[in-house]
């Protein structure tokens, strides 16, 4: 027979797995933003405060799409093609006229961008939150090991994101795209010089990192749900996920991304049971939670204080 | 700048003359939006410090204003229910009183800009903006999940603090001691402008190396100007409290520190009075706009992005070239 500490402490270990698991798959979807917000940085030098909402315009795409077919899978393929077209759309109409702006008009229009694409988007699809459903094959749970049972859907998430991470990657170092992006984040008169499009190669970077949000939007949408303002707080997330990892770094943006993830969901459940060993239980609850909440940007703090340009940033 | 000169004193004539109108046409609804122009006004003075002046992009002014704000409030709320703020090393208890709760506003907003500023300072361009953000949002997230004074629902305080000898409730007195604090932020900040310190600080803008070279420590300049800068948004926040009655994470929300930047870039940057005539507008823009649709957002985000695309130098600008070719 088990003695009832070992008990506890072998559920402490299931919560402590399942809770990494959690902070992996938030990792994961924060990647998803955090790679297109650095790309487009690190390409056109422009600063997206409206990357959160083509996370939205990803979830409502889907929404639609999956009101209209009731396939899971037809509405994911819509997440990435309606953020892509609203993405190439506003590219072409706004933002390009921003990439010889300083930084403080980019904020500023972007900003002005968010305004506009909420309200509009409020405007068609109303104020109150829509849903998604997950598919069939995808609802329940797996077990890992032995005690360990884990939803299905949030695994399907993790494995999704890796594969992006992996295709970003191939992209990126193997591609004839992959060689222009890569040199329009070394030096862009250069290539425009030697005859690429460049307004075109911009405008397909915008558009995979509008795709990449929409699809994090879609994913995202499923588990909670689909409502105008969700890109914000996922958004503030990936700025500082990108400050982590380093601006225009994608192998920072993975790196923080998991580190960001993984610290707010374990920050969250076990700071207050931390603290519950030194103070009384219901101020440690709310003391933890509040600390819990400003883990990351207290971990963004110190990374700052040892390296101000991030884990992989250059100086 | 003559001709600027000459639109401030108009500035200043309807800062007397919109109030005068509510009295006599007995609407103290426009007296209320009167002080919440200068209050917000006061906001974009404080930020236009470190945005227009020393090109500091911060993002994260919300961040005093807040302070500002959850200072007044939780001083009150004290006061009102007669418990003790914190009961070690000192007894202390709240404060319903301004002159009282202003030093205590501006020091704790001063503080909080200091530290914030030491350690995004350390960085810069996009950097600082995203950081300033982050920091922010760092409070606004704290404020929702910390109970004691309302979470996410927010603090009220039922009656404005008091004033010796004047009766705050009434919208008119309270404009006016809004109004002290706006001629006095302008005041502050037209001293700084011209003081050989303010003269660094402009430089740092158009070339910080330079700056460097010369000998003077940029960083300290630097982070002197934020902590005055936030310093004067978080007074300004402590002002909206007791123009509301009420306080909630929202003035911590990062829409609010876009909002104060709009003011500060709609009106003019870099010109003293730019962020009051930014903030007015904004409110007028609000109010009529939102008379006529429930989604006003979405034409005040068309108007912004019209703004910073083709008319860069804001309002006032606009009217000074609009003079110049008269001449």
């Amino acid at each position: 027979m088990k003695s009832p500490k070992t008990n506890n402490s072998l559920m402490t270990l299931i919560l402590f797995f399942e809770q990494l698991l959690n902070g992996i798959q938030f990792g994961t979807m924060l990647f998803l933003m955090s790679a297109g917000l650095t790309l487009i940085f690190g390409v056109m030098g422009l600063i997206n405060l409206a990357h959160g909402s083509f996370y939205m315009i990803g979830a409502f795409s889907a929404a639609l799409i999956a009101a209209l077919t009731e396939s899971f899978w037809l509405a994911l393929l819509a997440s990435l093609a309606g953020a892509a077209i609203a993405g190439v759309l506003i590219e072409i109409i706004i933002i390009r006229r921003l990439y010889r702006r300083d930084h403080l008009d980019q904020v500023l229009a972007t900003f002005a961008l968010i305004l506009l694409l909420s309200e509009g988007v409020r405007w068609c699809f109303g104020a109150f939150p829509l849903y998604l459903n997950i598919p069939n094959v995808l609802n329940g749970t797996v077990p890992i090991f032995d005690n360990i049972i884990y939803s299905k859907y949030r695994l399907f998430i993790i494995f999704m994101g890796f594969l992006i991470a992996l295709g970003l990657y191939i992209l990126i170092t193997k591609t004839r795209l992959g060689i222009r992006i890569r040199a329009g984040q070394n030096d862009r008169q250069m290539i425009s010089a030697l005859g690429v499009d460049i307004s075109k190669l911009y405008t397909i970077v915008f558009a995979i990192g509008a795709s990449l949000a929409g699809l994090a939007g879609a994913m995202i949408g499923a588990i909670q749900s689909v409502e105008v303002g969700m890109g914000e707080p996922i958004l503030i997330l990936a700025f500082v996920v990108i400050v982590i990892g380093g601006i225009g770094s994608i192998k920072g943006a993975l790196v923080g991304s998991i580190l960001v993830g993984v610290t707010d969901t374990i920050g969250r459940i076990f700071l207050p049971e931390l603290l519950k060993v030194f103070m009384e239980s219901s101020n440690a609850t709310s003391v933890g939670s509040s600390i819990g909440s400003m883990l990351i940007y207290i971990l963004m703090a110190l990374i700052l204080i040892i390296k101000p340009s991030g884990l992989f940033g250059k100086s | 700048m003559i001709i600027e000169k000459f639109f401030n004193k108009w500035i200043m004539f309807f800062l007397i003359l919109i109030p005068t109108c509510g009295v006599i046409f007995d609407e103290p609804y426009f007296i209320t939006l009167a002080t919440k122009v200068v209050i917000l006004g006061i906001a974009g003075i404080g930020l236009n410090l470190a945005l227009g002046y020393c090109g500091l992009i911060s993002l994260g002014h919300a961040a005093f204003f807040g302070i500002g704000g959850y200072v007044t409030g939780i001083l009150s709320f004290h006061a009102l229910n007669d418990e003790v703020l914190f009961s070690w090393p000192l007894a202390v208890s709240g404060s319903s009183e301004m002159l009282i709760i202003w030093p205590i506003a501006i020091l704790v907003s001063a503080l909080f800009s200091f530290i914030i500023g030491l350690l995004s300072l350390r960085t810069s361009g996009v950097y600082f903006i995203m950081i300033t953000l982050a920091f922010a949002q760092m409070l606004y997230f704290f404020s929702i999940s910390w109970p004691n004074y309302g979470g996410e629902d927010g603090l009220s305080i039922y009656m404005r603090n008091s004033f010796p000898m004047v009766n705050t409730m009434d919208p008119l007195s309270f404009y006016m001691i809004s109004l002290f604090w706006l001629l006095f932020s302008i005041f502050i900040s037209l001293r700084l402008i011209n003081s050989p310190f303010g003269m660094s600080f402009q430089a740092i803008k158009q070339n910080e190396e330079r700056v460097k070279s010369v000998g003077i420590e940029t960083f300290k300049v630097k982070l002197l100007v934020f902590v005055i800068s936030g310093t004067i948004t978080g007074l300004a926040g402590s002002l909206y409290t007791d123009l509301n009655r009420f306080v909630s994470p929202t003035v911590l929300d990062w829409h609010t520190s876009g909002e104060i930047m709009v003011f500060v870039i709609l009106g003019g940057m870099a010109r003293l009075y730019g962020p009051l005539v930014g903030a007015a507008f904004f409110i007028a823009l609000e109010q009529t706009l939102g008379s006529y649709t429930e989604n006003w957002q979405f034409w005040l985000g068309l108007i912004l992005i019209l703004v910073i695309l083709y008319a860069r130098s804001g309002i006032l600008g606009l009217f000074d070239k609009k003079l110049k070719h008269e001449k």
